[in-house]
């Protein structure tokens, strides 16, 4: 690492001197990007002119210098395409790369989600990071690689074979001998390797592992606890000046006309910019923006109109047309339903919630001169790229997309559109422009997690045994990620003229192709079998799934184990409607009807941390405050992880407040990267889980959201009486990396309402259980 | 605009700004500090939480001028990376965080009440931590934190 670069990342408040207690443990610096003098530091470092790759300008993923770059002091750079979103991603993607290239920690710097420096490897969501970088392909492969091939650079500059050479500490050396031994930076020093990703590198094995695997702290900590770390909200560009945006008033509205006299004269005022619907002010400082926003008067045509918010399920229900998905059908259901000893049917619903994203949506550009750069907390460089490029009529490769830190997003929140809105405002200015939501603007138009309506029905035999389970589904959809060519799918590109894609109906469903659950609409209990492959988690032959996407009146996108969040609390909900039915402890239901290892195993692993007894269920308390426990499992997205919670809750049956008390975690995410973080991850998310089943719902009136700020959409604070939360992990070097992120999140709803139904006797089947909504609940039942 | 004189983290700061600027916007952008932030511009959540007079105030609803002249500490100015605060090492032993944008109004809420309540009960603490948001629900561990720093400062 040049000084330059060691004062940069000094600035950026990522520090390399020892900062764990104790540990020994240098804290590597990694966050160059967004620097304004980085860009020149980082290129000089970057491997190769860029040819062609998936993206415009991002370097080959299948050459090692697009990976790793090793400077003449022996220090490693490591180029990532998955970014930090508060995940822990980047301290796991350096112990990986330490510990496949045998130096110690702080000699690796991550660089990553850059267009012009990283290789394209998507989006940084859906759980896919850890699969993606740390099985063997892309990062993990290229550590390979670099190993295996300054071993061979090893070979010849020491005139040994390969087979007596070893990579040790930042060194290639003889096994037998230590004197005879070269360092990577007299092997390679600030030279490329000029080699390609050689699938036959052998990975280290786990049993070796040092670093990785360990809880190493995160490298970004002591920056962040003491105000240092660059966001994209701090971020300073020279000549830079301050956006505002003007929304629409209500949903659907559209600008019928501007009065620029309203803000004339303004203190600081630059510009006011408009284009078709879009409306925002450029200032020189950012308070002179907002009030110039506030006073400018824009005249809008009333809106489309919304549902009525009291019968949205219903209105879901009726949507017509419909998108059908048949993910599988055993063609039997009816036969057998019609046949069983019994049959239950239940249904569910799951409100619209939010990200609500604790810092409102930040990004910064610079679009001159037919060139742009976007800082931006993106969890879609490589997109953004070429949207940003469609918005501003530019070409792709004329636009560089620098990821920035931003406040925690947990999927599409408002950092997508405020690019957009930022590159609309520094192009109308020629200059750098910084904007930043409002509260409202945030949380009024970002794109919501989905609304769902979901259809239970069952058969059990005789013994209470499942013999057929049916899944009906119905889901809303407008816009989403707006991917490679649709801007429209978020609300800036939409307001400048964008469409969102199309829905595209199609009903009847055609038959499934090939088994997939990567919504979990599949429940784990049933065999998931397509033609004649069976890749369920359970044993239940019976089965059906069919889901109906229509068209929603909001935006919507991935939020935080999108779909697979509610269609988990629906079947992790009835799966337990169904124990209670056939008087079987939940569990030990559970497991009679899973065949999956690894998910019966998780499942296990909370029970035995719970201390769960085999007791007659539901419990039903009698006294105002009444105790319960529920479980719930899930195989996420099929094979993406494995979680299981138990939870146990105080219900006061006075007030309907409910109190989670105790929450045991059994996870299986494949070999662990770093232990502590996983807990970090797993703690978080069911805390997020609890706060999205407890209190979380977008609401409306006939025209626009109300749920605009903290007052309006309800949520856990940092002072609710939280419950312990015990994680048990289950460590598995022999299987392939998955997610973690979207684990924990997943499994709470379902034990909460399986929870408060042991507790009380209720069951509660819509979210979230608000005191009025469980109070209600238990009084109609007494 | 009117000269205000500002004292931030130890330094004196002489500034021509509209007085009715919100201090965060100040801090911000005049001052370039990176520790409190916008997060919802209402007073709602906390991220633009800093100290004056001891007391842990949301800079984002506050006028500059109500606090010229007094002594403004943002989470910078608890403590560095070479020298953190203890309980800025505290939320790092504990590793309480995960984007850490909310960092200052639960770092800097938990530092004032502490200061005046050095006594101050596990359910006083929680108690005092209730108008603060993190997304992320880094809860377990920041609670943590602040306790174990609670402890050790009664040592």
């Amino acid at each position: 690492m040049t000084a330059d670069a060691r004062a940069a990342l000094q600035r950026a408040g990522f520090s390399r001197r020892d900062f764990l207690k104790g540990s020994g443990t240098l804290i590597v610096s990694f966050s160059l990007w967004g620097l304004k003098d980085f860009s020149a530091t980082a290129k000089a470092q970057a491997p190769g002119g860029f040819p062609s790759g998936v993206s415009p300008n991002s370097p080959p993923l299948n050459q090692l210098d697009s990976w790793i770059a090793i400077s003449s002091d022996g220090t490693v750079t490591a180029y990532s395409g998955k970014e930090e979103i508060g995940q822990g991603i980047v301290t796991a993607q350096a112990q990986l790369v330490a510990e496949e290239l045998c130096v110690a920690l702080d000699r690796v710097t991550m660089v990553c989600c850059d267009t012009a420096l990283t290789p394209d490897q998507g989006y940084t969501s859906g759980s896919q990071s850890h699969p993606a970088n740390f099985n063997k392909r892309n990062l993990a492969l290229a550590g390979a690689t670099a190993r295996e091939a300054l071993i061979g650079l090893g070979s010849q500059h020491l005139g040994m074979p390969v087979e007596r050479l070893t990579a040790v500490d930042g060194m290639i050396r003889a096994k037998d001998d230590a004197s005879k031994a070269v360092s990577y930076g007299d092997l390679v020093g600030g030279k490329k390797f000029h080699v390609a990703m050689d699938g036959k590198a052998k990975r280290k094995p786990a049993s070796e592992w040092t670093i990785l695997g360990t809880p190493v702290h995160r490298l970004d900590m002591p920056a962040l606890v003491t105000g240092q770390a660059e966001f994209v909200h701090n971020l300073r560009v020279t000549g830079m000046l301050h956006g505002r945006v003007v929304r629409p008033p209500c949903v659907g509205a559209t600008l019928i006309s501007v009065d620029e006299q309203s803000v004339e004269g303004l203190p600081g005022l630059v510009k006011v910019v408009v284009k078709k619907d879009f409306v925002g002010v450029v200032a020189e400082k950012p308070w002179q923006a907002i009030q110039a926003a506030n006073k400018l008067k824009a005249t809008w045509s009333s809106g489309t109109g919304l549902p009525n918010h009291q019968q949205i399920y219903d209105y879901l229900r009726n949507q017509k047309p419909t998108r059908d998905g048949l993910l599988v059908d055993s063609a039997d259901v009816d036969r057998k339903l019609s046949e069983a000893a019994g049959v239950l049917k239940a249904t569910y619903n799951y409100p619209y919630q939010m990200h609500g994203s604790v810092g409102s949506s930040c990004a910064v550009a610079d679009v001159q001169s037919g060139k742009a750069t976007i800082w931006s907390s993106t969890q879609a460089v490589w997109f953004l790229q070429n949207t940003v490029a469609m918005v501003l009529g530019l070409k792709s490769e004329d636009v560089r997309v620098i990821y920035t830190r931003g406040s925690g997003c947990y999927g599409l929140n408002g950092v997508d559109t405020i690019s957009f809105d930022a590159a609309l405002l520094s192009q109308a200015v020629g200059k750098p422009v910084r904007v930043q939501f409002t509260r409202r603007e945030e949380m009024a138009w970002e794109n919501f997690g989905q609304a769902l309506v979901m259809d239970e029905r069952a058969g059990l035999d005789a013994q209470g045994n499942i013999v057929a389970w049916d899944y009906e589904a119905w889901l809303p959809t407008l816009g989403g990620r707006p991917g490679t060519s649709s801007p429209g799918n978020v609300i800036t590109g939409f307001l400048i003229g964008f469409q969102p894609d199309a829905f595209v109906p199609r009903s009847p469903s055609p038959p499934p192709a090939a088994y997939n659950n990567v919504t979990n609409a599949v429940p784990s209990y049933v065999a998931g079998c397509v033609g004649d492959v069976c890749r369920g988690k359970g044993n239940v032959k019976g089965e059906r799934v069919l889901v109906h996407t229509v068209v929603s009146p909001f935006w919507t996108a991935q939020l935080r184990a999108p779909q697979r969040l509610q269609n988990t609390f629906a079947h992790e909900s009835f799966i337990d409607e169904l124990a209670a039915k056939a008087n079987v402890d939940p569990i030990e239901y559970r497991l009679r009807h899973l065949s999956d290892p690894r998910l019966t195993d998780v499942v296990k692993a909370a029970a035995k941390a719970a201390n769960w007894e085999n007791r007659p269920y539901p419990r039903v308390g009698t006294g105002r405050i009444a105790t319960g426990r529920g479980c719930s499992c899930v195989a996420y997205e099929g094979d993406n992880g494995f979680a299981a919670m138990v939870l146990e809750v105080e219900v006061d049956r006075d007030t309907g407040k409910v109190t989670a008390k105790r929450i045991f975690i059994g996870a299986d995410c494949g070999p662990i990267s770093n232990p502590d973080g996983l807990r970090n991850q797993l703690e978080g998310g069911a805390l997020q889980g609890l706060s999205r089943a407890l209190m979380e719902e977008v609401t409306w009136d006939n025209e626009k959201i109300t749920s605009f700020d903290w007052r309006g959409y309800h949520v856990l604070p940092l002072g609710f009486d939280m419950p312990s939360i015990e994680t048990v992990l289950l460590n598995r070097p022999g299987e392939n990396a998955t997610g973690a992120g979207e684990l924990s999140i997943t499994v709470v709803a379902g034990a909460l309402g399986n929870a408060i139904f042991d507790a009380t006797g209720v069951r509660i089947r819509e979210i979230p259980f608000t005191p009025g909504r469980v109070k209600a609940a238990i009084s109609k039942l007494s | 605009m009117s000269a205000i004189t500002l004292k931030v983290n130890g330094s004196t700061h002489a500034l021509d700004v509209d007085p009715t600027t919100p201090l965060l916007y100040v801090l911000s952008d005049d001052l370039a500090l990176r520790g409190p932030k916008f997060g919802c511009g209402l007073g709602q959540c906390g991220a633009c939480t800093v100290i004056v007079k001891g007391q842990a105030i949301r800079s984002c609803i506050t006028p500059v001028q109500s606090v010229a002249g007094s002594e403004v500490t943002t989470l910078e100015g608890l403590g560095s990376i070479e020298k953190p605060h203890p309980l800025q090492q505290a939320f790092v032993d504990e590793q309480a965080a995960q984007c850490g944008f909310c960092l200052s109004g639960v770092i800097l809420t938990a530092k004032a009440f502490l200061d005046k309540n050095s006594e101050a009960t596990d359910e006083e603490i929680q108690k005092a931590m209730a108008g603060i948001l993190c997304r992320c629900y880094t809860n377990v561990r920041m609670l943590r934190a602040i306790k174990r720093y609670a402890r050790e400062r009664v040592k």
